[in-house]
């Protein structure tokens, strides 16, 4: 974290995991996820009518490594809700069967519900989507 | 190459107690599931226990391991 000025990727992953209250990290977008794990992931959001703000991985192979670095989690998805990580598809899928996620959500949206965070002057894609 | 059995046993190795069923979900030798049941899960979250199964296998996640699909539990 000491390199930020010369890591701008990093500080731009940084700074979307910190203004936006529920991000979800993926390949692909919302509408059209590009993997069966950031597809399902989705769907549990959506499925809980989330306003969530996505970010497409693919498109420079350094926001996967910068963003891994900052959050020690090897694999994408990752779902961030109030700037902690709360997991891939799996744990994301099992907290939406469990009705945890509901939960955690629910807490979450109604603190950000009038004010979806967009992070400017970007070097990522981000989208906030309301599904 | 990786294979289930191999996975099995590095979890089981690795973890102190813990019991792992993981099988080839697409049967690529890339794609894996595991089940993995642990004394020494107790008391932590699923990131946190998630975590203590990926440290395994550090970057092979992502790489000749595409994905490792977890479920964890303490006992």
């Amino acid at each position: 974290m000491t390199d930020q000025h010369d890591n701008p990727i990093r500080q731009a992953v940084a700074d979307a995991i910190a203004s936006n209250d529920v991000i979800l990290f993926m390949k692909g977008t919302p509408e059209a996820p590009a993997c069966g794990f950031s597809a399902r992931t989705v769907g549990a959001l959506q499925a809980l009518d989330t306003r969530f703000a996505a970010v497409d991985i693919l498109p420079d192979a350094r926001i996967r490594q910068e963003l891994t670095a900052l959050s020690q989690w090897p694999t994408i998805p990752q779902l961030f809700v109030g700037g902690e990580l709360v997991g891939g598809c799996d744990i994301v899928t099992e907290m939406f069967e469990t009705g945890e996620l509901a939960e955690l959500l629910g807490a979450e949206g109604q603190a950000q519900a009038s004010d979806p965070a967009v992070a400017d002057g970007s070097t990522l894609q981000i989208e906030n989507r309301l599904s | 190459m990786p294979d289930a059995a191999t996975i099995k046993a590095r979890i089981e190795a690795a973890i102190p107690g813990a019991q792992a069923e993981v099988e080839d979900w697409t049967g690529g030798g890339d794609h894996f599931r595991a089940t993995v049941v642990a004394d020494a899960f107790a008391g932590l979250s699923r990131i946190q226990q998630h975590r203590l199964v990926y440290e395994i296998f550090g970057a092979e996640i992502g790489g000749p391991i595409h994905a490792l699909s977890l479920k964890t539990h303490s006992q």
